[in-house]
């Protein structure tokens, strides 16, 4: 992607970021994801599921609606289409298949979208132009939505022995006849040793302090701070650069003796691979547990979308919860849940 | 629409309508095989069931012998068979599940829940009353999701192409028994066959739920000549074939009118209409009933393929 420009020089056109609350006023950004956010099917199911079981709530309180998501992402995706598009945009949204793990987002999205849900097999490159094979016979694409890594997107660029992107992808894109959203090599900013750089980046481009803060970071390829990390282990949260899911990682306070040490054996043999955050006391809200309502921490990802002529969110977003004890991986992978965010207007 | 989405509404379509029409033929030989010899004969009813669902070769390289308990394992439940009604469902639901967005929610409980259900009959019923009730089931079934489809769709391409996998499946389906009965329902037959043939006649009109039909619209005890007529050339009567070829070209003229414009689908579908318009029950012995169900069953393999062609992929 280097030296290759994208339609608009817009790359993250829906943003996911997560942020946790530690005390009454101060929040933390506390991962990126620019790849490709998922989640934002349960935003708006959790809200379909509580209006239905609290209509009363909803009438005493005013509470901002995010059911607007799905056309505020289609202008997004509209305006971000390549000038060479006809008036009307044809927009498509590229899903591996029912086989994926969010297939159902997919299908969810692309109905309340109305576009086509297409995959590889439906899509074919001729004259660096992008068509899908309609019964009516081949239609232009003119922004896709890609739901599929940019390692499976064009078996002829990326893995050769992917089945699901599509041949001759990346020389539409790069001829400008496509828009990709997101654009490719944006799950770079998901990387958790480029986050910690993020304060400096906004502060270089944008000469301004970010308003959201981001959680402190140790990035051990460097040697004094993998020493302090070495020394405060059992109070820090380590995790993999490239991890997502909540996997590899640790969580010092609540780690026994000997998972912190072979961690530190781990980190000792790559720590560049490794970056490291004081344990954050995040905040908690009430849930349904077998035993009765009790607190569990949660996290919140807002999903930003960033279109031609300007930046829109909806009210609301996906708060996840570590549905056990104690814990702070609400990662639905890892067991979390979900739960319906209200903004209360005025 | 995509063509793989109108693939998929094709061939969950033909998918259904196949485990009914597979249904009705085991109703069909069930009944007749429980008859005494002196009024069926000695035809092993259980081969021609075979015969009839198009898959004998499939069957005999699994078994050696057309019986009950194989004949029903293999048409109903047989995961080895492509074609039993067990693999008809489940790939109607797989069919459904690939383009979920596409269709109204109550044609997808409808597939979803015939196929939950499926899974409670596990390898087969343990009697035949079971078997009955299956059989009963597996109609119903059928009958709920096109019930659905009608009364959900919308009226656009998506609907046309879901009812074209519907009668070129069926359209297909009553060519098959009828290839495989012709023998019975020739002119001469009465007089060589008998009053032997009555129920095999009645077997068949069981097999497409035309027996009251058939009454309502000849007034007449069972005549071969009568049955094939019904079958062949009134439309009126929803299996026939001319019936089939009514809503199979005016299916495609909907898609032609949406879309601007004709192809050689709608040509094909038309001419075979029109000829089955202008024919004649003695014509059609004359030149043989067998030769024009096999054209037929060709025809109608051929206007599949160009439908295929045209839309599909």
């Amino acid at each position: 992607m280097s030296g290759q420009s994208v339609p608009h020089d817009i790359y993250v056109h829906i943003a996911g970021i997560d942020i946790v609350r530690v005390d009454a006023d101060t929040f933390y950004v506390l991962e990126d994801n620019a790849r490709t956010p998922s989640g934002v099917s349960y935003m708006l199911e959790n809200r379909e599921i509580m209006m239905r079981l609290f209509p009363e709530l909803f009438s005493r309180h005013r509470i901002a609606p995010v059911e607007n998501y799905p056309d505020e992402l289609l202008a997004t995706l509209k305006s971000v289409a390549p000038l060479s598009a006809g008036r009307e945009p044809n927009v498509a949204l590229l899903t591996p298949g029912v086989f994926n793990s969010a297939y159902y987002e997919h299908s969810f999205l692309a109905d309340k979208l109305g576009v086509e849900l297409v995959e590889g097999r439906d899509l074919l490159v001729k004259n660096e132009i992008v068509y899908m094979r309609t019964t009516q016979g081949l239609k232009r694409v003119d922004v896709i939505y890609r739901r599929i890594d940019d390692d499976f997107i064009d078996p002829l660029t990326f893995r050769p022995d992917s089945v699901l992107g599509l041949p001759g992808l990346m020389s539409a894109y790069q001829a400008g006849n496509v828009t990709l959203a997101n654009a490719v090599g944006t799950g770079i900013a998901d990387d958790k040793a480029v986050y910690s750089y993020m304060p400096q980046i906004v502060k270089f481009y944008l000469g301004e302090e970010p308003i959201l803060k981001n959680v402190p970071t140790w990035r051990c390829r460097e040697e004094e701070h993998l020493a302090y990390v070495l020394d405060h282990l059992p109070e820090l949260v380590v995790k993999e650069v490239h991890g997502s899911g909540g996997y590899g990682m640790l969580i010092g306070p609540t780690a026994s003796k000997i998972a912190v040490e072979q961690f530190r054996a781990k980190l000792k043999t790559a720590p560049k691979n490794f970056i490291a955050q004081p344990t954050l006391a995040l905040s908690t809200c009430p849930t349904c547990v077998e035993s009765g309502v009790a607190p569990r921490h949660v996290d919140l990802r807002p999903f930003v979308l960033t279109g031609r002529d300007k930046t829109r969110i909806v009210p609301g977003g996906l708060t996840r919860v570590a549905l056990k004890e104690g814990s702070l991986v609400v990662n639905s992978s890892q067991g979390g849940g979900t739960k319906d965010t209200w903004v209360l207007d005025g | 629409m995509l063509s793989r989405t109108a693939d998929n509404l094709y061939w969950l379509s033909r998918y259904v309508e196949r485990a009914e029409y597979l249904a009705r033929i085991l109703d069909a030989t069930q009944r007749l095989s429980s008859m005494p010899l002196a009024y069926v004969g000695s035809s092993n009813e259980w081969e021609s069931a075979v015969l009839t669902a198009g898959c004998a070769n499939a069957f005999f390289k699994q078994y050696e012998e057309a019986n009950e308990e194989n004949v029903t394992d293999f048409l109903a439940f047989s995961t080895a068979n492509s074609s039993s009604i067990r693999s008809c469902f489940e790939m109607a639901r797989s069919n459904a599940r690939a383009v979920r967005t596409a269709l109204t929610m109550e044609m997808w409980d409808s597939i979803n829940g015939t196929w939950l259900e499926l899974q409670r009959y596990g390898n087969g019923p343990t009697s035949r009353e079971e078997f009955s009730r299956f059989l009963r089931w597996v109609q119903e079934s059928s009958l709920r999701f096109d019930g659905s489809a009608y009364r959900t769709m919308l009226r656009n391409d998506a609907y046309w192409f879901s009812r074209l996998g519907v009668y070129i499946e069926r359209a297909d389906n009553t060519a098959r028994i009828l290839d495989v009965k012709y023998h019975l329902l020739l002119p001469d037959n009465e007089r060589v066959g008998g009053p032997l043939d009555y129920f095999q006649w009645a077997a068949i009109l069981r097999s497409v739920s035309a027996l009251t039909s058939y009454h309502w619209v000849y007034r007449e005890s069972l005549k071969p000549w009568l049955v094939a007529d019904l079958l062949i050339l009134k439309e009126e009567m929803p299996r026939s074939l001319a019936s089939c070829y009514e809503a199979i070209v005016r299916n495609l003229d909907q898609v032609a009118g949406s879309y601007g414009r004709q192809g050689p689908a709608q040509r094909q579908a038309r001419g075979i209409r029109t000829r089955l318009q202008n024919s004649r029950m003695d014509g059609i012995f004359q030149r043989g009933l067998h030769e024009f169900i096999s054209e037929f069953i060709t025809e109608t393999n051929t206007l599949g393929g160009a439908i295929t062609e045209q839309f599909l992929i």
